[in-house]
């Protein structure tokens, strides 16, 4: 019988891993619960206030409605970006010059930075010489995403929707090129649909690819900070103001460190609850399978 | 470590969190756990029940500060009830 030895060495490898993000995370974290039980004036000058600054931001109806916007856009763009990347993946050419070409396309929208993206977005809806504005206008719809809340929202989701569709795109591409072609090939002999095909081979073989894509896009669009504000700037009124957006005016722009530091630990820890709650369900789904 | 701006309760939270992390760690080596399922709708092992237990644990915190006025060590004293009740039979 052969006796499986174990190795532990390999957890010292994980180290210097650890210790990059206790400085990188841990230790700003644990700052950030500090600062929220504080009254901070400056560096020097500080109150100990308990729970004050968490009731505050509990209460506050501003933040009450960032949070339900940031809920509305993160699961509008999961709706509309997941169908849709699994589509392009699966129109995607997967031999010769015409894949390597598809990819090349479509990854580029992710190369392009947060805040170039924003000022695409803001030139491209431009009715005066934006191609989308004008295009608009053209119809007969009167667009303006700086005065109409609904242009707005239309205008930041579909910017989210042509930056970030190709992570999910790409990512299925993968997935579909793992799956081996037997199963092609017995689906080819059952005489099996399109549909059958995509429902019973495709889409299982692509739980655990979109596992990663639903909780990277959550995650992301949950903190999205950069391009609504270069976009709208979280306007008009406060209509695109998400999360961050508020929270930055907080910590940055009124510098109240205290309710800001309460405000961050609150968002932080509805992150961390629905992310396990989509990671728990979505691993339950395959264990039952 | 003056930058960190800490304070006695939020020493001893860390204390407490890093005390229990640690004490988690030694009960994993001395007993490693099996996955079971309690009154939780799912099958947990040790460390999910504690993640869920600590997680629940704040959001009862968060409730208590922002719906009562109640001194908030009852809520910790509840959440402590609510952490065995969890590791025990979730």
């Amino acid at each position: 019988m052969q006796i499986k030895v174990e190795n532990n060495k390999a957890w010292f490898l994980v180290l210097p891993v650890f210790l990059i993000v206790a400085f990188s995370a841990i230790i700003p974290l644990m700052t950030v619960v500090n600062y929220s039980v504080q009254d901070i004036f400056d560096p020097y000058t500080r109150y100990f206030v308990g729970t004050e600054w968490f009731k505050q931001v509990m209460l506050d109806s501003r933040l009450h409605e960032a949070l339900l916007r940031q809920f509305l856009y993160s699961f509008t763009i999961l709706a509309i970006e997941v169908p849709l990347g699994i589509c392009v993946a699966l129109m995607m050419p997967t031999k010769g010059r015409g894949a390597s070409l598809a990819l090349i396309l479509v990854a580029i929208p992710l190369l392009i930075p947060w805040n170039v993206v924003g000022t695409i977005w803001q030139i491209f809806g431009r009715a005066d010489i934006g191609l989308f504005g004008a295009f608009m206008s053209s119809i007969g719809v009167d667009y303006n995403y700086a005065s109409d809340p609904t242009d707005a929202w239309l205008t930041v989701v579909l910017m989210d929707v042509w930056h970030w569709t190709p992570l999910i795109a790409l990512l299925c591409y993968s997935g579909l090129r793992a799956i081996p072609e037997v199963y092609y090939q017995a689906a080819r002999i059952d005489q099996a649909s399109r549909w059958a095909v995509f429902r019973y081979i495709q889409l299982p073989k692509l739980t655990n690819v979109l596992i990663i894509g639903v909780l990277l896009r959550f995650m992301d669009s949950f903190m999205i900070y950069t391009e609504p504000f270069v976009l709208t700037g979280g306007g008009p009124g406060s209509s695109t103001t998400f999360l961050s957006q508020s929270l930055v005016q907080q910590a940055i722009g009124q510098f109240d460190l205290g309710p800001a530091a309460a405000f961050s630990l609150v968002y932080f820890l509805i992150i961390l609850l629905v992310c396990w709650v989509f990671y728990t369900t979505i691993m339950n789904m395959q264990k039952d399978k | 470590m003056a930058w960190m701006s800490w304070t006695l309760p939020t020493a001893l939270f860390f204390i407490g969190i890093a005390v229990i992390l640690v004490g988690m760690t030694t009960w994993q080596i001395i007993s490693p756990c099996v996955e079971r399922r309690g009154f939780l709708p799912l099958a947990t092992t040790r460390g999910d029940r504690l993640f869920i237990g600590l997680l629940s644990s704040a959001f009862i915190h968060l409730a208590f500060v922002a719906l009562t006025d109640v001194n908030i060590a009852v809520a910790t004293v509840l959440c402590a009830f609510w952490m065995v009740i969890l590791m025990r039979w979730g």
